[in-house]
C-alpha cells in the first residue's frame, strides 16, 4: 500500500501539471450557455430502470416417494432408493405422454453456481437410474436448484442431509 | 422503491450529521488507506436551495474511498470565492473543492464546481452541469469522480451503479442502486430465486438466472424497457451468464450433455445454436471473459476439486490458473486483466482471494465464513462480494490491496449476488 500511495501521489502530481487542460469554468457563467445534460424526465435515458414482475410459480411438491437423498459430496444413488426409482419408472411407463423433471439440490456450503453444477450431477444420477429401468429420455429432464431452494432451513448436518437431495417432480 | 427501514452509518470519518438523516443503506467503513490525501471541501454556496446537499455527497464518496482525509472548511465557498492559499496550506489541505448551486425557473439546477491545488496555488479542474432534481445526486457523484481522478490518477466510480438480489420472506428482487447504495429501484420481482446477475458492458441490460419456471434459465433483463426475454432455455440447466466485452455474446453454462459445460451464445438468444467451448467429463462452469475478449476464465473440477482455468474463445486446450488450495471457484478478472479474484475454501471457510497473474502472489481479502460472488468496480480498485453475518446475507466492499473495507447491511433483508455496473457514458 505504501508503494501504491507513492505512485498515486506521483500520478496526482502529474495530473496537477496537466491541470491546464481541464475544463475551465467561466468566472460569470451565462445560464443560457450551460449545456443541458439532463433529458426531459419523461424520456427514457440509459440509466432508466423499469420494473418487471414475474409470474408466481407455486413451490414444487415434495413427496417421500419422489425424493432421493445423497451422502456428503456424493452423487451416487444408494440402493435404498431403488424402490423410489422403480415406483416412478412404473408410473412413467404407464403414462407414455407423462413428463418428469428431476431437480437436484445441494446443502448451503459452497458457491451458488458451483453448487448448481453439483446439484445437476445428483439430478443426472437419478435420470440415469430411471433410464436404466427403461424410461426414455424424451420423458425426463434433469435440472438443478443448487443451494437456492433448501427444503430444510437450518445450518447444521441434519438440515444439510435433507438438502442433499433430488426430487422427481411431475 | 423499497419500503425497508434502511440506515446509513459510517464509523470513522463522516462528519456531517445531515447525512445521517437522509441515508438509506447501512454502510460501515472499517479501514482506511495508509496514506490519505487531505482535501478541504467547502459547503457549496446556496446548496440549501437543492433537495440534496451536494458537498455532503461529495464528502461521503471521497471518505468511503479510503484515499482522502476530509478537512471541514467551516463555511460555504462558491467557485468565485477568493482562495487564500497560504491559509489552506497551514490547515494541511493538499487540495480544495468549492462550488455553488443555482435553481433555475424551470426547476433545473446549475451545479458549479472547482478544484484547486493548494501547493501550486492554481485551479486544476472544474465544470458546471445543469440537471433536473432527480440527477442532483448523480451530479455530486460526478464531482467526486473528478476529484478522485485528478488527485489519485484513476477514474472515480462513484457515479456508477450496482445491482444485487434481495430476499425478503419468499420474495426475490433484482435491485439496481447507486454505488453508494442510495436510489434503490426494483428491476425484477419474483417468488423464485434469482442468481448470477451480470451487467452488460453498456449498462442498459443485466443477464441473470431465474428459477421462475422451476429450473435455471438465463434471461437478459432490459432495464430501460422492463422486459426480460429468455436467451438460454435448453434442456437441463442454463446458468452463469457472462458478457463479451463488446456486448454481442454471452458465455453460459449448459448441461446439454448431462454434465455442465461452457458455451457461447448470441446475447439476444437468437442465431446459431450454442457453440461448445470446453470439453470435460464433469463440471466446467462460471465463465468470465478476459477484458480483451480473447480468453475465458472458468471453474472446472477436471483435476478433482474445483480450480480456475483459462481457455481461448476459439476453444482448444485449457490452462490451469490456480494452484493454491483445493477448492477455488467464481473467477473474476480485473478490468486491466492483471488480477484474478476468486472464492477459495480454506479450513472450511469460503473467502475472497486475489491472485496477481504476473507474480502468482495470492492475497486473502475477506474473513467471513461464506463469502462469495465477487465483482470488481469499474476502476479496478475495489471488489464487492456477498458475505454472511449471523446467517443474514449482506454485501461488503474491499479494496484490492485489502486496506479499505465497507459493509452494506440491511437488518430485515438478505442481500447477495452483487454485480458492479460499468462506467456510463
Amino acid at each position: 500500500m505504501r508503494q501504491y500511495s507513492a505512485i498515486a501521489l506521483a500520478v496526482s502530481a502529474a495530473a496537477l501539471f496537466a491541470g491546464c487542460s481541464s475544463t475551465k469554468l467561466d468566472d460569470k457563467p451565462k445560464i443560457d450557455d450551460q449545456p443541458v445534460q439532463a433529458q426531459p424526465q419523461q424520456q427514457a435515458d440509459t440509466r432508466t430502470v423499469t420494473p418487471i414482475t414475474t409470474t408466481n410459480d407455486t413451490a414444487a411438491p415434495t413427496d417421500a416417494n419422489r425424493s432421493v437423498y445423497f451422502d456428503f459430496d456424493s452423487y451416487v444413488v444408494k440402493d435404498e432408493f431403488n424402490p423410489v426409482i422403480q415406483a416412478n419408472s412404473k408410473y412413467l411407463s404407464s403414462k407414455k405422454n407423462g413428463k418428469v423433471t428431476i431437480q437436484g439440490n445441494t446443502d448451503e456450503r459452497g458457491t451458488s453456481e458451483y453448487n448448481l453444477a453439483l446439484g445437476q450431477k445428483r439430478a443426472e444420477a437419478v435420470r440415469k437410474s430411471l433410464a436404466a429401468t427403461g424410461v426414455p429420455d424424451s420423458q425426463m429432464e434433469a435440472v438443478s436448484l443448487g443451494k437456492e431452494k433448501p427444503k430444510a432451513q437450518g445450518h447444521d448436518e441434519a438440515a444439510w442431509a435433507q438438502n442433499r437431495r433430488a426430487d422427481i417432480v411431475y | 422503491m423499497t419500503k425497508h427501514l434502511i440506515r446509513f452509518v459510517a464509523l470513522l470519518w463522516l462528519t456531517s450529521a445531515s447525512m445521517l438523516a437522509h441515508a438509506q443503506l447501512h454502510i460501515t467503513t472499517e479501514g482506511v488507506g495508509n496514506k490519505r490525501i487531505p482535501i478541504a471541501i467547502a459547503d457549496f454556496a446556496d446548496e440549501g436551495q437543492s433537495p440534496e446537499q451536494i458537498s455532503a455527497i461529495v464528502k461521503a464518496d471521497l471518505s468511503r474511498s479510503g484515499y482522502f482525509q476530509i478537512i471541514d472548511t467551516g463555511s460555504a465557498m462558491s467557485e468565485t470565492s477568493a482562495i487564500n492559499y497560504p491559509d489552506w496550506k497551514t490547515r494541511g489541505a493538499f487540495a480544495l473543492a468549492v462550488g455553488s448551486v443555482q435553481k433555475l425557473a424551470d426547476g433545473r439546477f446549475v451545479i458549479r464546481y472547482r478544484l484547486f491545488d493548494i501547493g501550486k496555488g492554481e485551479q486544476i479542474s472544474g465544470f458546471a452541469e445543469t440537471v433536473y432534481p432527480d440527477r442532483l445526486r448523480l451530479a455530486a457523484h460526478k464531482i467526486a469522480d473528478d476529484i478522485y481522478e485528478k488527485l489519485t490518477g484513476v477514474p472515480g466510480d462513484f457515479s456508477t451503479r450496482i445491482a444485487y438480489v434481495t430476499k425478503e420472506g419468499r420474495v426475490y428482487k433484482l435491485v439496481v442502486a447507486d454505488a453508494d447504495g442510495k436510489g434503490e429501484v426494483d428491476a425484477m420481482r419474483s417468488s423464485e430465486p434469482i442468481i448470477s446477475p451480470s451487467w452488460s458492458p453498456d449498462g442498459t441490460h443485466i443477464a441473470c438466472v431465474s428459477f421462475e419456471k422451476r429450473k435455471p434459465i438465463v434471461y437478459v433483463v432490459d432495464l430501460i424497457h422492463g422486459q426480460h426475454p429468455e436467451v438460454a432455455n435448453y434442456k437441463g440447466n442454463n446458468s452463469a451468464p457472462a458478457w463479451s466485452p463488446d456486448g454481442s455474446k454471452l458465455a453460459v453454462a449448459l448441461s446439454l450433455t448431462g454434465n455442465t459445460q461452457i458455451y457461447l451464445i448470441s446475447a439476444n438468444g437468437g442465431g446459431a445454436p450454442p457453440q461448445r467451448l470446453t470439453s470435460s467429463y464433469d463440471i466446467d462452469t462460471e465463465p468470465r471473459f478476459s477484458p480483451d475478449g480473447q480468453s475465458i476464465y472458468f471453474t472446472s473440477n477436471r483435476s478433482g476439486g474445483p480450480q480456475i482455468y483459462k481457455v481461448s474463445v476459439n476453444g482448444g486446450a485449457a490452462q490451469r490458473v490456480t494452484f493454491h488450495g483445493d477448492f477455488n471457484t467464481s473467477p473474476r478478472i480485473s478490468p486491466d486483466g492483471k488480477t484474478l479474484a476468486y472464492v477459495s475454501r480454506r479450513d472450511g471457510q469460503f473467502n475472497l482471494y486475489v491472485l496477481d497473474l504476473a507474480t502468482n502472489q495470492e492475497l486473502r481479502l475477506s474473513n467471513g465464513s461464506m463469502d462469495e460472488a465477487p465483482s470488481f468496480s469499474p476502476n479496478g480498485r475495489y471488489i464487492m462480494y456477498s458475505t454472511d453475518v449471523g446467517h443474514r446475507k449482506s454485501l461488503a466492499v474491499v479494496s484490492v490491496d485489502g486496506s479499505v473495507k465497507q459493509a452494506f447491511m440491511n437488518q430485515a433483508v438478505d442481500i447477495s449476488e452483487p454485480t458492479w455496473g460499468p462506467f456510463m457514458k
